[in-house]
């Protein structure tokens, strides 16, 4: 029966209708800085493996990593690393039961944007 | 079949099958990446630029072996667990079993490669 209804049933609206909202948007980036990482993640991967592998392969791989391409992709990674952090710091304050208030809400969404960039503003003035 | 009721076939499982198994792998993984996130970025930022002897003896250190080996193993069980999510969200039927599949194997692959990179260089 269920099966059944499942083609038929309304779907309720969604995306596309509703104004793009702060706590909507700043969930949408968590998903996307999250999935994102992927490319620093192959990309750290590759380079350890270039630096356990020999001298001539780590200049490869270090190469692609130092130029303006790779720095970006680090650069990248270092803001969607903390990006994804403040915010799924945010969904574990939120599976506790608190902050759940709109203004709370908004004000963490707000915080998990500001906090990543200052977050990525530190990691290259100490790294 | 017909003897199973709906809400018998609901109970506990959830629109994800089984039940809050994966979020709760999500919430462990989070809290243990919200610690090793911040060491990783500071010792893996230290290895970076230097040569390649440097390099190799920097990652020959307990430290920042088992800090970086810990971080790229539960990023990659935490990042399957998300991209699924993703996947599980956007794409339908054949694809999606295919994607899951796929995202799977890479996320295991890339983590048994770093940490036979470290294994590598600190042993």
């Amino acid at each position: 029966m269920a099966e059944d209804m499942r083609s038929k049933r309304p779907l309720s609206p969604h995306l596309t209708i509703y104004r793009p909202q702060m706590t909507s948007m700043s969930s949408i980036l968590v998903r996307i800085s999250g999935n994102a990482l992927l490319v620093g993640f192959a990309m750290v991967v590759w380079w350890l493996l270039a630096a356990a592998s020999s001298a001539d392969y780590f200049a490869v791989a270090d190469g692609f990593v130092q130029s303006w391409f790779g720095q970006f992709i680090i650069l990248g990674s270092v803001w969607a690393l903390w990006y994804h952090l403040l915010g799924g710091l945010r969904h574990l304050i939120w599976d506790q039961g608190k902050m759940l208030e709109i203004e709370q809400a908004e004000k963490l969404g707000w915080a998990a944007i500001v906090g990543s960039v200052v977050l990525t503003a530190l990691t290259y003035v100490i790294v | 079949m017909a003897f199973l009721t709906d809400r018998k076939r609901a109970v506990g499982m959830g629109s994800a099958r089984e039940g809050t198994n994966r979020h709760w792998s999500m919430t462990v993984t989070s809290m243990a990446l919200l610690v090793l996130t911040p060491l990783f970025v500071l010792t893996f930022g230290a290895a970076l630029g230097g040569t390649q002897a440097e390099v190799a003896a920097h990652f020959a250190r307990p430290y920042p072996a088992l800090v970086t080996g810990l971080t790229l193993l539960v990023a990659a069980v935490h990042f399957k667990n998300g991209v699924r999510m993703m996947i599980e969200d956007y794409v339908h039927g054949f694809a999606r079993e295919f994607w899951i599949i796929a995202m799977t194997c890479l996320s295991y692959a890339l983590a048994a490669t770093g940490v036979f990179a470290i294994l590598k260089m600190a042993l």
